[in-house]
């Protein structure tokens, strides 16, 4: 295989997911949140696709694309609570939202 | 090996390049306080992931990366954006509250757990590549598998979209249907 091994590929996924789970964690705008989501499952995807490599096995690529379609479900239903939030005036913040909280 | 064939020396390059883009794109999505901006960065971050998985083989997987992320999903975002406005929290600015911190340590830690694990393996099980085909990640190899292994992950995947769209329609539906009875946003 040239250039890096695949523990390379996995280092840059590891870093990937961190920075989307920081993201999730330490924002507070829902469209950000929903950004940082895409990093993490992007952070997925390319190790799922190294380690496809590494095995030289293209299951790791199909579980990627469904993966691919899951986040593309999941953008539209996060992006339709988020406009319906915004239609009822509500704050666009995730701290505030705690109607749901026991 | 000492000797680097020119090749390999490029697809350092490459990798080095992509990696970094990545990296560095990844960490302005979140940093961004417009989200304008950072979903300008995430579109960055996954051009130069479809490079990188190029240099994994997977070429039809980086062509659906940037068609279908790069493409449908942003322009989805890039327009609720515009539709809701460009605003949002800061980070770092002001009072850094407590939950912030715990959140960076969480982040670290979990960092510093996922590479040393990568590190302790990479002489080990992640230590010799398998050689693959030329046919390998081409858009007939993967149909192949869709069409015969994967069979039941191709359906389920299916069902996954379908319902999705029910339910951006139920959810773009009610909050329109709320409308006119006037408790929220009449006139609108």
């Amino acid at each position: 295989m040239l250039g890096p091994d695949t523990a390379a590929y996995l280092i840059i996924a590891a870093f990937l997911f961190t920075t989307g789970a920081l993201g999730v964690l330490i924002r507070r705008s829902p469209l950000i949140v929903l950004l940082s989501l895409e990093i993490m499952l992007n952070g997925g995807n390319l190790a799922l696709i190294a380690f496809s490599r590494h095995f030289a096995s293209g299951d790791g690529q199909i579980f990627a694309i469904a993966v691919m379609a899951v986040a593309a479900s999941e953008v539209v239903v996060g992006l339709g609570l988020i406009v319906a939030m915004a239609r009822k005036h509500l704050d666009l913040d995730v701290d505030k939202l705690s109607s749901l909280r026991g | 090996m000492i000797l680097a064939s020119a090749s390999n020396v490029l697809v350092w390059m490459v990798w080095v390049v992509a990696a970094a883009a990545c990296l560095a794109s990844g960490v302005a999505v979140i940093s961004f306080s417009n989200p304008f901006y950072s979903a300008l960065a995430l579109m960055g971050n996954l051009g130069s992931l479809a490079v990188l998985y190029l240099l994994l083989s997977a070429e039809f997987v980086a062509a659906a990366q940037v068609l279908v992320y790069a493409g449908a999903v942003m322009v989805m975002f890039l327009f609720v954006i515009a539709y809701l406005g460009g605003k949002a929290d800061a980070p770092w600015t002001g009072h850094v509250a407590v939950q912030t911190w715990a959140a960076v340590v969480a982040a670290g830690a979990l960092l510093v757990e996922v590479v040393l694990v990568i590190a302790g393996q990479a002489d080990g099980h992640l230590a010799d590549a398998a050689d693959i085909q030329s046919s390998f990640g081409s858009p007939a190899e993967i149909g192949r598998l869709f069409l015969t292994d994967q069979l039941l992950a191709f359906e389920v995947t299916s069902v996954v979209l379908l319902v999705a769209a029910v339910g951006g329609v139920i959810l773009g539906s009610h909050s329109r249907a709320a409308t006119p009875e006037g408790d929220d946003d009449a006139g609108a």
